[in-house]
Parts: structure tokens; C-alpha cells; sequence
């Protein structure tokens, strides 16, 4: 596990505290809208595509696909330097969402748009968990 | 819908750019009066003249930032706009300040957008700028919660990412990307105001540069500096008595998408295009009508995808357009004739102010030896945050 000293860690807020407290027990769940049935990502009070309040939770495999990556070779941010080069990528779920994330287990040329991804799950020494990928084995 | 063309660009004032600032340091709403006074004298309208003022932020003030700049610069005004688009805001800017002349509302608007370093505060003082740059890390704001602590901080890896994605979708040619960041630094070699004038660079030069988010080399990344501009917009009627030829706005579009582009609904269609869909159809111009375009470039991944999006060429052709033609101020698609952010370089939040005050002084006939022979229809763009909100602006010579 990476150090964590002086690094921003999420707050989680009423709305999403079900989304980070399922990434403690390694389970990912998103929302989806009980109106439109559209799947939601990050959380919200309302859904963004018809902003219907009738959202539940529900567990899904977490398993995706690269949307795009970069290589940070420069820090982003001082608190990161320790991590370049930063393996930085957007995850499009398999229920269609995007989200922002660190691919590990990974050399730099794992990187390639469409490559099947697997969740895992960072527990950090302040009790949060950040929801990271590795390639899925054999899946080149 | 939309503008008749009845305002002008009257007056603008442009500190030049410089990458290390030795001079004076005063505050941003010292620098607001002395880009207002240029602008002004340029225009040769008087400070009474004025009726109108659109800002953006200002390190002084957080809030009430429009009175606090009409107080300060002495103006009694009837239209007042704080404009909070990142890179797009001096078109946002513009086109508010063209709008509200046609309302009728004012006739003389200054838009201003001071960019120089301002003095050091003590240390009891709050800081008004986040380390997180563009990135909100306030509990609550979506990317503190969900993109910083990935690290995916400011601006370097999320155009990356775009680019890549980009690539996987059309193909991607890192010599076609580095020809923009060469050509424009012809421009910048043609212009003595450029950060970058004196030092050519060839395509060569930029894939050997250093690699900064992949696949972006640190020559196709904007280079930061102090600076900062002003333009006055005034009505036909006032436009009449102004000392310079008078700039007509006669289109704009403005679209936002996304804050971070990991949530944004299209990643390979970019906002600037439904604004200039809507500028086109404005203006009543098609783009065979151009005569340069000055495309907001704070990588060469956003002027190509704007080429792209704008209509100069077709979805996924943009690589092979700019490998095609000469983007030089002497070439056969004018583009960055300044030399562009990437050459003449990004005065802060002016940055987007160096597309439109280029534009200005290609109608005016003004850009000495880099001047597009017989200029008089301008397309610019200005890009905020992360490919997030894009502006459109169409100017055109009486």
C-alpha cells in the first residue's frame, strides 16, 4: 500500500458513503435509476439523465475496460511523485459508466484502450478504500 | 436567432507576454485599470463612455467582483457580467458584452482579463489560488471525492487521455500533432511579441521533447506566462466615431459537456461543436469564408480536434488536414497566427484573450509580418477546463 501522508483522500458525503462503505467489504456497488433504469456513476441525489430520487443501490462485478489511459511522467500533484510514472485511466464499467482511477499490477505498455480490467481494492491506513484496476489475466 | 452584427470590437490592449516577469507587481484590480485605460485610449472613447463591464475572477475578491471592479474603475454601469469558463471565458466575455449592446442595454463594454503576478500576501493572508489548479478539492465538489485522490489532478493527463482515446478511435499521427506546435512557432518567429520569437522549431524537435502525460510532448503543452488583455465593445453607432476600424462580432456559440472528462457524455465530439454550428448559422457565412481561424490551444490535441469539430474538415480527418496543408500565417489555413498560445504564450486566464486580440488585428490590418494578406473574417474558439466548455466567435471587417 502506498503512503498516504499529506495526500488528498476522498470525503465521502450522505449520498455516496454506500459506494465507499461496499469498497471496504471489496464489493463495488453503483446506483441505478428505478424511473430510467439508467446506471449511475459517480453517486447522486438524482439521476442525470431524467433526475428522478427513486435511485437504488446494487452490487455489480466491477470488471471493465480501459476507456483511455495516460502515462504521468511528472507528478500531478507533489503528494504523487512517489507513484511516477502515474498509470492514470478512465474504466468504462460493464454497465456502461466511467470512472476516474489507477490501473496497478501493470507495466507502462499495459495500457491499451479496450483491455478488460479487474477491480482492486486500496485500503488505505485512514480507513478509506480507493477503488483501483488490474488487467485481467490472459487478456492482452 | 441571435446577433444582427451590430457591435464592434473598438479598442483592446494586450500586455506582452513574458515568461519570467521582473516588472511591478500590483493587484489584479490595478492591472483591470490599466488594461481598462489602454483599451479605452485604443478605442479613443473616454472612461465616461463606458456602461458596461464583464470579469472573470480577481485574486482581491471572491465574490461581488463586478461592483467591486465598477467601483474601482470609477464606471456606473447597466450591464455587469462575471464570466467562469476557464480558457473560454474572454470569447464568453465578448459575445455577453455584443449581446447586451444589441439588447440595448449599453453601448461601450469593457471585458477585461488581468493575468500578471500580483504582490506576494503575508502570511496571515488567505491564499486565493488552490494547488489543485482547475480541480476543486472541496468536500463536496465530485472531483475531490472522486478524481483527486487517483491523482488525476489539473490538466496535463486528462487532455492525454483524450488523445489517446482519440488515437484508438481514428488513428493517431504524433508527426501531425507536432506539426501544429511547429507551424504555429513559425508564426511566433513571425511575431516579436511571441515568447517564443527567434527560437523555429521543426517536427522533429517536438517528438524528441520530453514526454509529459503520453502521448503528449512537453512542445505540444501551452507555455505559461504574465500577461494580459482588454477589449472594448461598442455599439455601430459608437463604433462610427472610434479611432480604429471597427471589428463586427457577428456569430458565437458557447456549449458545455463535462467538468472532468471521465463523466462526459462523448469523449471524440467536443463542445466546440454545436457552438460553432450555432456561430455559422449566425454569422451566415460558410467555413470556405474564412480567412484564419485562431483556435484555442493549450495542446495541440485541442486545436486538432477543434479543426475537426468546427467543420473545417471531416470527423477523424484531422491528422491527415493538418499533415495537408501549411498552418503558417502565410500558408493555406491560417491558424494561431500569433503563433498561438503554444508560441506566443498563455497569460493565465488572457490566454484565451490572445485568440480574439489576434483576431482583431488581422482585420485591422495590424499583425505587421505576420499578417494574413486581406484578412477580414476570423474564426476563433477558446476551450475551458478539460475539453469541458467551448466558445465560438465569429469577426468580421465592415
Amino acid at each position: 500500500m502506498p503512503a498516504i501522508e499529506g495526500r488528498p483522500r476522498p470525503a465521502p458525503i450522505a449520498t455516496s458513503k454506500p459506494f465507499w462503505d461496499a469498497l471496504k467489504e471489496e464489493k463495488v456497488r453503483l446506483q441505478r435509476c428505478g424511473d430510467c433504469e439508467a446506471w449511475v456513476y459517480y453517486p447522486r441525489r438524482r439521476c442525470p439523465s431524467c433526475l428522478s430520487a427513486a435511485l437504488e443501490w446494487r452490487q455489480v462485478s466491477g470488471r471493465g475496460r480501459i476507456y483511455s489511459w495516460t502515462i504521468g511522467r511528472q507528478a500531478t500533484h507533489p503528494a504523487f511523485g512517489a507513484d511516477v510514472p502515474q498509470l492514470l485511466a478512465m474504466v468504462e464499467l460493464d454497465e456502461g459508466v466511467r470512472l476516474t482511477t489507477t490501473i496497478v499490477n501493470a507495466e507502462p505498455t499495459d495500457l491499451v484502450v479496450g483491455r478488460l480490467v479487474e477491480p482492486v481494492f486500496e485500503h488505505g491506513e485512514d480507513g478509506m478504500t480507493l477503488l483501483q484496476f488490474q488487467p485481467v489475466a490472459g487478456s492482452g | 436567432m441571435g446577433l444582427r452584427g451590430d457591435a464592434a470590437i473598438v479598442g483592446m490592449f494586450e500586455y506582452r507576454p513574458e515568461r519570467k516577469y521582473g516588472g511591478e507587481r500590483v493587484f489584479m484590480l490595478e492591472q483591470w485599470a490599466d488594461l481598462a485605460a489602454g483599451a479605452l485610449a485604443d478605442a479613443g472613447l473616454r472612461s465616461c463612455d463606458v456602461n458596461g463591464l464583464v470579469c472573470a475572477n480577481i485574486r482581491e475578491s471572491e465574490q461581488f467582483v463586478p461592483s467591486t471592479v465598477a467601483e474601482y474603475l470609477g464606471w456606473r454601469v447597466n450591464f455587469a457580467e462575471r464570466v467562469d469558463l476557464g480558457g473560454a471565458t474572454p470569447i464568453g466575455m465578448v459575445w455577453r458584452a455584443a449581446a447586451a449592446i444589441e439588447l440595448g442595454l449599453c453601448d461601450v463594454v469593457v471585458c477585461a482579463a488581468p493575468s500578471r503576478p500580483t504582490p506576494s500576501l503575508p502570511p496571515n493572508q488567505p491564499r486565493a489560488w488552490s494547488p489543485f489548479g482547475a480541480s476543486s478539492n472541496i468536500m463536496g465538489s465530485p472531483q475531490a471525492e472522486f478524481d483527486i485522490p487517483y491523482g488525476n489532478i489539473a490538466q496535463n493527463c486528462g487532455y492525454a487521455m483524450i488523445a489517446n482515446r482519440y488515437g484508438a478511435e481514428f488513428g493517431y499521427d504524433p508527426r501531425a500533432t507536432a506539426k501544429i506546435a511547429a507551424d504555429q512557432r513559425t508564426n511566433a518567429c513571425a511575431n516579436p511579441d511571441a515568447v517564443f520569437f527567434g527560437q523555429p522549431i521543426t517536427i522533429e524537435d517536438v517528438l524528441a521533447s520530453k514526454m509529459v502525460a503520453d502521448p503528449l510532448h512537453v512542445l505540444e503543452i501551452v507555455m505559461p506566462c504574465a500577461g494580459g488583455a482588454a477589449v472594448v465593445v461598442a455599439s455601430k453607432e459608437v463604433a462610427r466615431r472610434c479611432r480604429k476600424r471597427p471589428v463586427y462580432v457577428t456569430g458565437f456559440g458557447e456549449h458545455l459537456m463535462h467538468k472532468s472528462p471521465t463523466y462526459s457524455p462523448d469523449l471524440l465530439h467536443t463542445p466546440i461543436g454545436p457552438a460553432a454550428e450555432q456561430a455559422f448559422g449566425m454569422a451566415a457565412i460558410k467555413r470556405s469564408d474564412v480567412d484564419a481561424v485562431q483556435l484555442y490551444d493549450c495542446y495541440t490535441i485541442t486545436v486538432l480536434m477543434s479543426i475537426e469539430d468546427s467543420g473545417f474538415c471531416a470527423k477523424g480527418e484531422g491528422m491527415s488536414f493538418v499533415a495537408a496543408h501549411d498552418l503558417t500565417y502565410r500558408g493555406d489555413f491560417p491558424v494561431n497566427t500569433h503563433g498561438g498560445q503554444l508560441g506566443f504564450g498563455q497569460p493565465g486566464l488572457a490566454g484565451g484573450f490572445t485568440q480574439v486580440t489576434e483576431a482583431v488585428r488581422q482585420v485591422r490590418g495590424e499583425a505587421g509580418g505576420h499578417q494574413v494578406p486581406g484578412c477580414e473574417v476570423v474564426y476563433c474558439s477558446g476551450t475551458g477546463g478539460i475539453m469541458s466548455e467551448q466558445t465560438a466567435l465569429i469577426v468580421q471587417g465592415g
